[in-house]
């Protein structure tokens, strides 16, 4: 969907909530929905920042760490991406414990989804930085740049601009994961909805609140990536020029 | 002890009846998702009054959590006097959700098509429907059978969330085990080898079908 | 090492490269002197590239030694023998030769000046104000002091061609390497970058080593031309007998398709 499509939708998903929240029958659930949300804005932020170095620490040791850090990023990202987040969060939340590691629920959540995005994320991040052109490689060597300062200075800047399209999209499957931890005990949205549906009965109009709130929260994330975008891709040349 | 052996088999084939439910939902969610996800494909081209709401529903769909949708099918169909097990909501909801991705990979792979395939159609008048049967679909189909298997394994991975509806998949079933004799490390560990073993075999085999796939309509 | 005014600059001592089954480069034997211009010409495939992205450590050696203002290049002299060198002395000598491409690979986040700044500041540990300052005077002397700020992507390709003779030339190369330069340009823009490498000639006692097919401007710049064919020297000479009383029938057949074309 277009920019401009997107934005209609969030103004329509919008002030289809404000207008709802208006009903009283509504409002009674806002409170604790609002709350829920917080929670989960408060995982999904700091999944998204762990997933990014899972993901850079991840692609440069598979493409240039030794050899067996090479094999642990690949085992990493195979392990991650091979099996679902739920399986992964389950097996954080029950077995880790019997191997000594207690944490609480809201570490593991942020844990591993910063895992299973950053595996995703690994891809990307090496598929970017084999798209920059090879010249640009030899125009450092020529220099006399060492392959970090090359990596540092030229290479992951234009790696950087390429990635932010599919990063924009593992972002929002990584929202969309949160819902997950709800069933970890988290109190996130969806726990809530879950907690008042069984409390209330009042099905249709929570969940139809929560599918709203959660897809204000993706269709912002998305403008905002998209934006984002944009900014980063001035002064390149759209496309090459040769 | 860290990892009990005897445990281990002893639950081992409870864990592969499982497997065969986690099995029927993939392939009975991914066949709906398939035949949904063209349908969608097929509405949006078919003039800006049909796109704009179908549209609006895919991107709904795509951008809300699945987790949500499962409980969404599950209890708020009721309330319009659909009462359905949780087995079919489960189905449904999966189907549903990546249909909306599969209709992506179609609306693609038919896009890809060259519009001159499209205007012989039209000088031989031979109709939409058989346009689209008899010319387009079997071009567009088969290079986009691999993106499609991709979603096929997603579809598998996401399995597990049918747990929170009680469907006795694999991850119910062990979480179930785990409750019962407090030890959670065999069968969730298990499990989760099970799924990255048939993932890994899956992506092997999609790999294998593309490659016979470009073998045979290499463009 | 003792300098030596006798002392080839650049030299190829029985330099083989070979890509599979197939070899590109044949114990090639090739010595130039301090500030001389070598002007590489040949059919595609015959190997001149190569031989100036070996000298750039772009491709590696399968044979025989390069050597670098007296030192080896890839090699050091250990006990007698020629092992390959470590990390440290391969960017030492490298840091002598300075590479022009044919595609610019001009950096396209950064401006242009910039772009001159950035390998000083980083190799060379130049302070920012200083690289500022050597990179301003660079891009005045090609002609360019009134586009430091803008991007690659808003310069024609020979303003970008000469923004990539600044970059290297900040470096303080002693050999600076010209690969089909002017290959990419639009015909109108061939000139203002030659008349810089003119420039570079006259003003400065740089080696020069350039891949070209421009047959005129080799002629009336190069000290010495060599013509190339199937990975070996046919031919090399001073720019005149090369061009008018070629000794190798190849050279002539080459020559005349050349400049049939012209």
């Amino acid at each position: 969907m277009g920019l401009r499509s997107i934005v209609l939708l969030l103004i329509a998903t919008v002030a289809l909530l404000a207008i709802l929240s208006l009903q009283s029958q509504f409002q009674i659930f806002l409170p604790g929905l609002i709350e829920g949300a917080w929670m989960t804005v408060r995982i999904a932020a700091l999944g998204c920042v762990f997933a990014v170095v899972c993901g850079v620490t991840a692609a440069l040791l598979r493409l240039y760490g030794p050899l067996p850090l090479r094999w642990l990023a690949r085992g990493y990202i195979e392990v991650f991406r091979g099996t679902s987040a739920l399986v992964q969060l389950f097996w954080l939340f029950f077995v880790l414990p019997y191997f000594g590691v207690s944490l609480e629920p809201f570490t593991v959540a942020v844990l591993t989804l910063g895992l299973n995005v950053g595996a995703y994320g690994a891809e990307v991040v090496r598929g970017a930085i084999q798209s920059v052109p090879r010249g640009q490689w030899e125009a450092g060597t020529a220099l006399n740049m060492t392959r970090g300062q090359m990596l540092k200075r030229v290479i992951l800047p234009q790696a950087v601009v390429t990635m932010i399209p599919p990063w924009g999209n593992l972002f929002i499957e990584l929202l969309k994961a949160t819902a997950l931890v709800s069933l970890i005990t988290i109190t996130d949205l969806a726990f809530k909805a879950q907690e008042m549906n069984q409390t209330t009965l009042k099905t249709v109009d929570i969940f139809t609140l929560v599918l709203l709130i959660y897809l204000a929260m993706s269709l912002t994330l998305t403008i905002g990536m998209r934006s984002l975008e944009k900014t980063a891709g001035r002064g390149l040349a759209r496309g090459r020029v040769h | 002890m860290l990892w009990d052996w005897n445990y281990t088999w002893e639950i081992l084939p409870d864990l592969l009846s499982a497997a065969v439910i986690t099995i029927e939902v993939t392939l009975l969610g991914f066949v709906i998702a398939a035949v949904l996800g063209l349908v969608l494909a097929i509405l949006r081209m078919l003039g800006p009054v049909l796109a704009a709401p179908v549209s609006v529903f895919v991107e709904v769909v795509r951008s809300t959590p699945l987790l949500i949708q499962i409980f969404f099918v599950y209890f708020v169909l009721p309330k319009f006097g659909v009462t359905i097990d949780a087995f079919t909501a489960g189905v449904l909801a999966l189907g549903i959700h990546y249909a909306t991705y599969c209709s992506e990979v179609y609306r693609a792979g038919i896009e890809g098509i060259a519009r001159g395939q499209w205007e012989a159609s039209i000088a031989l008048n031979l109709g939409l429907a058989t346009t689209f049967k008899d010319i387009i679909l079997p071009q567009a189909i088969p290079p986009v059978v691999p993106a499609l298997g991709n979603y096929l394994v997603a579809l598998f991975k996401e399995t597990p969330l049918l747990s929170a509806i009680a469907v006795l998949e694999l991850m119910q079933t062990a979480k179930i085990m785990g409750s019962e004799t407090f030890r959670y490390t065999e069968p969730i560990t298990l499990v989760g080898l099970l799924f990255l073993i048939m993932s890994l075999v899956s992506a092997a085999l999609i790999r294998v079908v593309e490659r016979l796939l470009n073998r045979r309509y290499a463009r | 090492m003792i300098a030596d005014a006798n002392r080839p600059m650049v030299r190829y001592d029985s330099v083989t490269k070979r890509y599979g089954p197939l070899t590109v480069i044949d114990q090639l034997d090739l010595a130039i002197a301090p500030g001389e211009k070598v002007a590489l010409i040949g059919p595609s495939g015959s190997g001149k590239t190569t031989v100036l992205r070996m000298l750039m450590t772009l491709e590696r050696i399968d044979g025989g030694v390069i050597w670098v203002d007296g030192e080896p290049l890839t090699h050091v002299e250990r006990n007698g023998r020629m092992v390959p060198a470590d990390g440290r002395h391969l960017r030492r000598v490298r840091g002598k030769i300075g590479m022009v491409f044919q595609h610019f690979n001009l950096f396209p986040h950064m401006t242009a000046l910039r772009n001159c700044m950035e390998a000083p500041m980083a190799v060379l540990g130049l302070s920012k104000a200083e690289a500022e300052q050597r990179a301003a005077e660079l891009l005045a002397m090609v002609g360019l002091a009134d586009k430091t700020k803008h991007y690659p992507a808003q310069l024609s390709g020979g303003q970008q061609q000469r923004v990539a003779i600044a970059r290297a030339l900040a470096m303080r190369p002693k050999v600076m390497l010209f690969d089909e330069v002017t290959s990419a340009l639009d015909p109108e823009l061939v000139g203002e970058v030659l008349n810089v490498i003119r420039k570079l000639g006259a003003e400065h006692n740089l080696t020069m080593l350039m891949v070209t097919h421009q047959m005129g401007f080799a002629k009336e710049f190069a000290d010495r031309v060599a013509f190339f064919y199937r990975g070996k020297i046919e031919e090399a000479g001073p720019p005149d007998q090369i061009f008018t009383e070629p000794k190798s029938e190849r050279t002539r057949q080459f020559l005349r398709a050349v400049l049939e074309a012209v």
